[in-house]
């Protein structure tokens, strides 16, 4: 099959969708590859590279489309590409098909495939195919670097002959992909970073990546990890406590990145104008949500404004696009790994398998049919996370309660002990109770002492407890003096057997535990 | 030359002493080499004062034959590979249970016309005694040597009604006693003898592979209990020290061993696995595999390291590979340690033993309860044939026949790496949830040979 990548036409996109990288993992699955002359040189891929790479450079796009099985692009189709589209012809791109109902049906109408790749299900197994995510990482590092290229001051403290910096202050709102990396590359350049995230279970990752959780007190009422790994709308009381703890941070923050979304609605307005004006002049607001209202009152979508008060506000939309090179990259390469899930056998051909969770997910048209919305898939994204018990701990018991508890079985099977042992004495000879006496006292011994074993050496342990077993040679040395010959014969195997085990056993420890070495 | 009684006594307390100090020094590896010779100490002082001591003794019969044992013990323990230590220790306890057994009968055809009375029934008891635990331990530890040199299949076989077999063969035992103890016939001795050798086989037979730790440490316990009847039998202390004091020892660790699997001792003696009280977790996901590249970039990416060894290191005879591995790892500056379940292998402390032989530190060799808190922050997991040692479903499925055993918590590390044959199910045949983790990648493969694979592309 061909697959084959246009130049983007949208303006100030600089992505493409297939880097000379890519394309040879692709002609490994025995695909051909084409490319649109200058597609990836926004990306800084010029025709040689890709030439170096086996691909076809095309002089025009109509030519790659005529000629292409299937198209590989970054942006949604424009409404005169998808009128290119052929039967039979796959076209793999972002599509947002929930909001772009009218492009839909024209792919439909075109009778193509057409693969979303915003709708790959969130699975373990198609991470690596996972373009959303992919270009919410970059996104979230570029926005902390806007952020610094935009903020006065030094991200991380510094006392200097010059005079003390105080270490920036950092809010990540939203804690999905891109918070996480917002946080990291925060955290990195030396920032205090707080996160908050509607989703109480992502605390554990937003310590993990070096923030502090901004902790709000309220009963957990949604479960994040039934939505898919996203984020549901909350309630309004909810809304209200989170407001009034943004407000009481805004003072503090110099640099606020909002990331959050809620799948097909608009963004959440969490920064309110008020909060914007309480900030200190200088300070800085990334607003990842800006292509869907913007999380922030003030926001101004592509657009860089700086507020009355001082606080410059960034409301781009175009972050990955701004790295291209990394971007592309990313982007192919999760194309790569789709295009290898359609090809099983690495032989070129393409085989559209709507029985596969993940194919069947992304794919939005097929066969001249609309396939979307797509089933729930059969594996669940994330492994609900259990409501912890409410009485976690238990008051720990009362421990004068417990030693009283343990002293009267103590003493309870002492009494039983003394009883029988009592019972033993009344009828059983002085001399066996003399003998009793030495058992009692030795198993005590030996309780004492093996508790105190190293837990690694109780293979040793076994070998020479083995070994000193054996001291019942004594009792058929006494035997082997016997005037019957048959206990004689006895004394005279056991006296065998026990050597077997005295010499056996002693040199088999030794030999374990010399081979303890330290380090 | 004849000591008098009160200074072989005298000898007999000082090989106690030295027994005791044998298995206290065990308490660390350092002091543990002194331990043996301590033990050899003690033996060789309770041999000579008991063939110079009070008594008809044929020394001439008696240091041949223990020569001729000697040697061949000897040989055993040089020629003895580590992995094969299970077996070796099972046999040896088969022995000292069968020289229980002789000293039993001697004692009723010598010694038993010396007595009258109240002594003379006590002495009857204490010889069906030594017999029948002598005879427990024998056939058990064949039964336990079979299944662990894999020569008798390793799986739990189930009799019906075998409860009611065990019981039967307890009563039936308890009558002839009684008989004895009126009659003082020697046959009886002889036919407790026989059900005690089926009871013990039986016992064992019942006990899944997984279980071994525990039945061997059992039967540990019991040539230990042998010995001390003997002494009764004898009425002599320091067989009775002893065997009390080897005993106790096979008690506890039977006692860890059970504890660390969070199931009763009596369950497991008596075989089988616990109930399970609903159907398991479903599992979902898949399991990812990785090749030796990828374990690779994996671990020169590591920072910290854990290995988890399982009897599927045994098996393989990995540990010089897995010794290896750690040596590269640690010599590029990383953090190696290697945790270890209470009852990973085959015997209590199998996994130690088989890493000291590789020449693993044992300062790097840790604990279930002093490694599981370091999961968390530790950047790679390998584990190398272990299976329900690691298996969440011990904490997270209530339904799970191992809920609440104690773990080793790894998939709570970055990554984990397992190091496993095929895609079966382990000893206990229970589903493990870890390998269909988001974090967890498959290394299909035999461990030794997946290892080899893997070494070169380290560094």
């Amino acid at each position: 099959m061909k697959i084959g990548t246009p130049k983007e036409t949208a303006e100030g996109e600089a992505r493409v969708a297939m880097t000379p990288d890519s394309a040879i993992q692709i002609r490994k699955l025995g695909h051909e590859c084409l490319i649109e002359t200058g597609a990836g040189l926004a990306a800084g891929f010029d025709d040689a590279a890709y030439e170096a790479a086996g691909v076809r450079v095309l002089r025009t796009a109509a030519a790659l489309w005529k000629e292409a099985d299937v198209v590989a692009k970054v942006r949604p189709p424009t409404e005169a590409e998808a009128k290119r589209l052929r039967e039979g012809q796959t076209l793999i791109s972002f599509f947002w098909p929930a909001q772009n109902e009218a492009l839909l049906e024209t792919c439909r109408r075109m009778g193509a495939t057409t693969i979303a790749m915003d709708m790959v299900p969130r699975i373990s197994r198609a991470q690596k195919m996972d373009a959303l995510s992919s270009m919410a990482n970059i996104a979230g590092y570029r926005a902390v670097i806007e952020a610094a290229g935009n903020f006065g001051r030094f991200l991380t403290g510094q006392v200097t002959a010059a005079g003390k910096v105080p270490p920036a202050q950092v809010l990540v709102v939203g804690a999905g992909v891109a918070g996480l990396a917002a946080i990291g590359t925060a955290v990195s350049l030396g920032a205090v970073v707080h996160a908050f995230d509607v989703r109480p279970e992502v605390a554990e990752q937003i310590e993990s990546m070096g923030a502090s959780f901004v902790f709000l007190e309220f009963e957990p009422t949604q479960d994040g990890a039934a939505t898919g790994g996203y984020a549901a709308p909350s309630s309004p009381e909810f809304r209200e406590k989170q407001l009034a703890r943004f407000r009481e941070l805004a003072p503090g923050m110099d640099i606020v990145i909002t990331t959050a979304l809620i799948p097909g609605r608009p963004a959440p307005k969490l920064w309110t104008e008020d909060m914007v004006a309480m900030m200190k002049p200088g300070s800085v607001i990334v607003d990842l949500a800006a292509e869907r209202g913007g999380n922030c009152d003030l926001t101004v979508p592509d657009q860089k404004i700086v507020t009355a008060g001082g606080v410059t506000i960034i409301g781009y939309t175009d972050f990955p696009s701004r790295m291209a090179t990394q971007a592309s990259a990313l982007y192919a390469t999760n194309i790569r790994h789709f295009l290898a899930d359609l090809t099983p056998k690495k032989d070129g051909t393409i085989v559209h398998d709507m029985e596969d969770d993940v194919i069947r997910g992304a794919t939005v048209t097929h066969a001249g049919a609309v396939t979307f919305p797509p089933p729930p898939p059969k594996v669940q994204a994330i492994a609900a996370a259990k409501p912890r018990p409410k009485a976690e701990a238990a008051p720990p018991p009362d421990p004068v309660a417990v030693e009283r508890a343990r002293g009267r079985r103590q003493i309870a099977m002492i009494v039983v002990g003394a009883v029988l042992l009592g019972l033993l004495g009344l009828y059983a000879p002085g001399e066996f109770m003399q003998h009793m006496i030495v058992f009692s006292l030795a198993v005590f011994v030996g309780f004492q002492v093996i508790w105190n074993v190293s837990h690694s050496l109780h293979t040793p342990l076994m070998a020479i407890t083995n070994a000193i077993s054996s001291i019942v040679v004594v009792g058929a040395i006494l035997q082997t003096g016997s005037l019957s010959w048959f206990v004689t014969l006895l004394a005279a195997l056991c006296v065998v057997m026990t050597g077997i085990n005295i010499f056996g056993g002693f040199a088999v420890t030794r030999r374990m535990l010399m081979m303890f070495k330290r380090s | 030359m004849e000591f008098s009684q009160g200074f072989t006594a005298a000898a007999y307390v000082i090989a106690s002493i030295l027994f005791i100090l044998a298995l206290g020094g065990l308490s660390n590896q350092e002091s543990a080499k002194r331990s043996v010779w301590y033990g050899v100490a003690g033996m060789a002082i309770a041999i000579l004062a008991t063939l110079y001591g009070p008594g008809s003794v044929n020394a001439l019969l008696f240091l041949p034959l223990l020569a001729v044992g000697g040697v061949f013990g000897l040989y055993v323990a040089s020629r003895v590979q580590m992995t094969e230590m299970p077996q070796l220790v099972a046999a040896m306890h088969s022995l000292v249970g069968l020289v229980a057994v002789f000293i039993a009968i001697g004692t009723h055809i010598e010694a038993l016309p010396h007595y009258t009375g109240a002594q003379l029934a006590i002495h009857k008891v204490e010889i069906m005694l030594g017999a029948f635990i002598g005879a427990v331990t024998f056939t058990g530890s064949i039964v336990a040597f079979g299944k662990l040199a894999g020569r008798i299949d390793g799986k739990a076989l189930l009799l019906p009604s075998r409860h009611m077999i065990n019981l039967a063969m307890l009563v039936a035992s308890g009558v002839l006693l009684v008989v004895y103890v009126i009659t003082g016939q020697l046959w009886l001795v002889l036919l407790v003898t026989v059900i005690a050798f089926a009871l013990g086989a039986h016992l064992v037979m019942a006990i899944g592979g997984a279980d071994m730790p525990v039945v061997v440490s059992m039967l540990n316990s019991y040539s230990g209990w042998a010995a001390a009847a003997t002494g009764f039998m004898l009425g002599n202390d320091l067989l009775i020290v002893v065997g009390a004091l080897v005993g106790a020892s096979g008690a506890i660790l039977s006692y860890i061993m059970c504890r660390a699997m969070n199931r009763s001792f009596i369950s497991v003696i008596l075989g089988g696995f616990g109930n399970t009280t609903g159907p398991a977790m479903e599992i979902a996901g898949e399991q990812v595999a990785i090749d030796a590249e990828g374990v690779a970039a994996a671990l020169n990416d590591a920072e910290s390291v854990i290995i988890v060894p399982g009897y599927g290191m045994a098996v393989a005879q990995a540990q010089q590979a897995v010794s290896e591995l750690t040596r590269k790892l640690r010599a590029r500056g990383k953090t190696v340690r290697f945790a270890i379940h209470p009852v990973a292998g085959r015997l209590p402390g199998h996994m130690n033993v088989l890493l000291a032989e590789a020449k693993v530190p044992y300062d790097i060799v840790l604990e279930m309860d002093e490694i599981n808190a370091d999961f968390p922050s530790t950047d790679v997991v390998i584990v190398i044939g272990s299976n329900d040692i690691v298996n969440p479903a011990a904490q997270e499925d209530p339904n799970s026949p191992i809920a609440g055993m104690p773990v080793l918590e790894v998939w709570k590390a970055k990554q984990v790496i397992v190091s496993k044959r095929g895609q079966g199910t382990g000893y206990s045949g229970i589903e493990n949830p870890l390998f269909y983790k988001e974090n967890t990648r498959m290394f299909f493969g035999d461990a030794k040979k997946s290892l080899d694979s893997l070494l070169p592309m380290i560094g």
